[in-house]
């Protein structure tokens, strides 16, 4: 079985924009979601910034009932904000919580890097060392086991398919949507929401902070902070939040008279063994041309029908080597390099839910025919100069693209990289 | 403290975690925690810790096995208290 496979559904929290229409707006006008956080300065760190969503707190007040708001940290808060969006957004209906029909054929593949470092560290360790560990509680379990977030959504939607949380650092997101996707082709699941979500918590960030590999030269300026292809590149800017795709078969999505934001092609995750250049912390660059290689194989596609690329794109100095890597796969020269943009350049880098806000931008740009500015690399890096044409520093209207290919690279040596379509019948 | 006065405080912490609104409006002394409000029975372990923290006592595992109805519970807090 090999059926083709629909984005009829997404949601999205995002620091520069909650729900799919702010964020889409945030996009377009290339407003930056990063912001100075006065308490990482008295926690000693040295990146003072951070793309944290404002207002999910209150958002999820609005929706979820006392009882569902008591164990919801804020990875809980923005998957759930996340996943609820998209399935409302496809058309379904968010059952009761006295309704006891399960949706069978629906299920979730929803990631997270870290996960719950508030719940740890705000209430199981200090608890736990005062000898008071039985103030934590019924609620400290479900917010800190990985797979909180998928059971936390099944739970709001009554979801009976698989229900699992992915984690594979910063491609977590991608490759979630990827999993998704042969579960759907292979007839297992009709819908499936797929994404990632991240918390916001210093105690997430602290270790990156220790590695110096968050920027510390932009505290003064936090919209400039997060520069990815830029010569003035120092390092990512943490971020948080959560993005969500209901992925759906073709064929229940036509059946329902459901609206196809777009199709996902393809997609394929790999590992590059830490050898050839890869390591813990740096992407073989090997492994990263055959991930975007064979996520264009399995969509059936040649690598000239790509339009444009949502790269991962941390303002690392792995940028160029990323660039370098998108040419080789694409058999692209820089004259023939398509537009490139790097949503973390508006609301930095989001670790596992990147992949998911990144792709809910993905679809947005495809449906509405633009690729939005990557903002902050007006000095564009020298090693990539001769590909600077393909920098959209401002909203570049591109109503005839058709293929939008997005990955994620993460800690770990592990990619993922999908492959999106305008939906044309 | 009077039983009508921890009869309303025991209400208002189980308000949250009741997840039937009709028995929550019919509240009475007879009213089963679990099987009439349809408190998450893992959930029990948060409304005990609330008991405490608002009365001021101390409550053991034992005497929780035994707290089945609302009644049940404003009885026991009233014994800490008096």
């Amino acid at each position: 079985m090999n059926r083709r496979v629909v984005v009829t559904g997404i949601g999205v929290v995002a620091p520069n924009g909650i729900g799919a229409a702010a964020f889409e707006s945030a996009l377009r006008e290339g407003r930056s979601g990063v912001r100075l956080v006065p308490a990482l300065r008295e926690l000693g760190f040295g990146c003072l910034v951070a793309g944290v969503p404002e207002g999910a707190e209150r958002r999820a007040e609005a929706i979820f009932d006392a009882d569902q708001l008591l164990a919801m940290n804020s990875n809980h808060r923005f998957a759930c904000l996340a996943a609820v969006e998209a399935w409302e957004d496809a058309g379904l209906r968010r059952p009761a919580n006295d309704e006891d029909a399960v949706d069978w054929a629906a299920g979730a593949v929803l990631g997270t890097g870290i996960g719950g470092m508030d719940t740890i560290g705000e209430r199981v360790v200090p608890l736990t060392d005062a000898g008071k560990l039985r103030r934590l509680g019924s609620t400290a379990v479900e917010q800190v086991m990985a797979s909180g977030i998928s059971a936390r959504v099944a739970g709001l939607l009554a979801l009976g398919n698989q229900v699992t949380t992915n984690s594979s650092a910063c491609s977590t997101g991608t490759e979630a949507i990827a999993e998704g996707l042969e579960r759907i082709r292979s007839g297992r699941a009709e819908r499936m929401l797929c994404g990632g979500s991240e918390g916001a918590s210093p105690y997430t960030w602290a270790g990156f902070d220790a590695m110096r590999v968050m920027t510390r030269a932009s505290n003064d300026a936090p919209e400039r902070a997060s520069r990815p292809m830029s010569a003035s590149a120092a390092g990512f800017v943490p971020a948080a939040g959560a993005g969500v795709l209901l992925l759906e078969s073709l064929g229940s999505a036509l059946e329902r008279g459901a609206t196809i934001r777009a199709e996902v092609l393809g997609g394929a995750v790999n590992c590059g063994g830490h050898r050839g250049g890869g390591s813990m912390t740096a992407p073989n660059p090997d492994g990263v041309r055959r991930c975007i290689r064979a996520a264009l194989g399995d969509a059936r596609i040649e690598p000239r029908a790509v339009d444009a690329i949502n790269g991962h794109l941390t303002a690392t100095g792995a940028d160029p080597r990323e660039i370098g890597s998108w040419a080789a796969a694409l058999e692209r020269s820089p004259a023939t390099f398509p537009p490139i943009t790097s949503t973390k350049s508006l609301i930095g880098h989001a670790l596992g839910a990147a992949g998911g806000i990144e792709s809910v931008a993905s679809v947005l740009m495809l449906q509405g025919g633009f690729v939005h500015p990557s903002i902050n690399c007006e000095d564009v890096h020298a090693d990539i100069a001769a590909f600077a044409a393909s920098i959209p520093h401002e909203l570049r209207v591109m109503p005839d693209m058709r293929v939008i290919i997005k990955a994620g690279f993460g800690f770990g040596d592990v990619n993922a990289c999908v492959v999106l379509r305008k939906w044309e019948r | 403290m009077s039983e009508t006065d921890v009869m309303q405080k025991v209400v208002t912490i189980l308000t949250p975690y009741a997840k039937n609104p009709e028995a929550l409006a019919q509240v009475a002394l007879s009213t089963h925690i679990l099987e009439d409000l349809k408190v998450n029975s893992a959930r029990l372990v948060d409304v005990v810790l609330a008991f405490e923290d608002e009365f001021g006592i101390e409550i053991a595992d034992d005497d929780v096995d035994a707290v089945n109805t609302v009644g049940d519970a404003v009885r026991l807090i009233s014994a800490k208290l008096s």
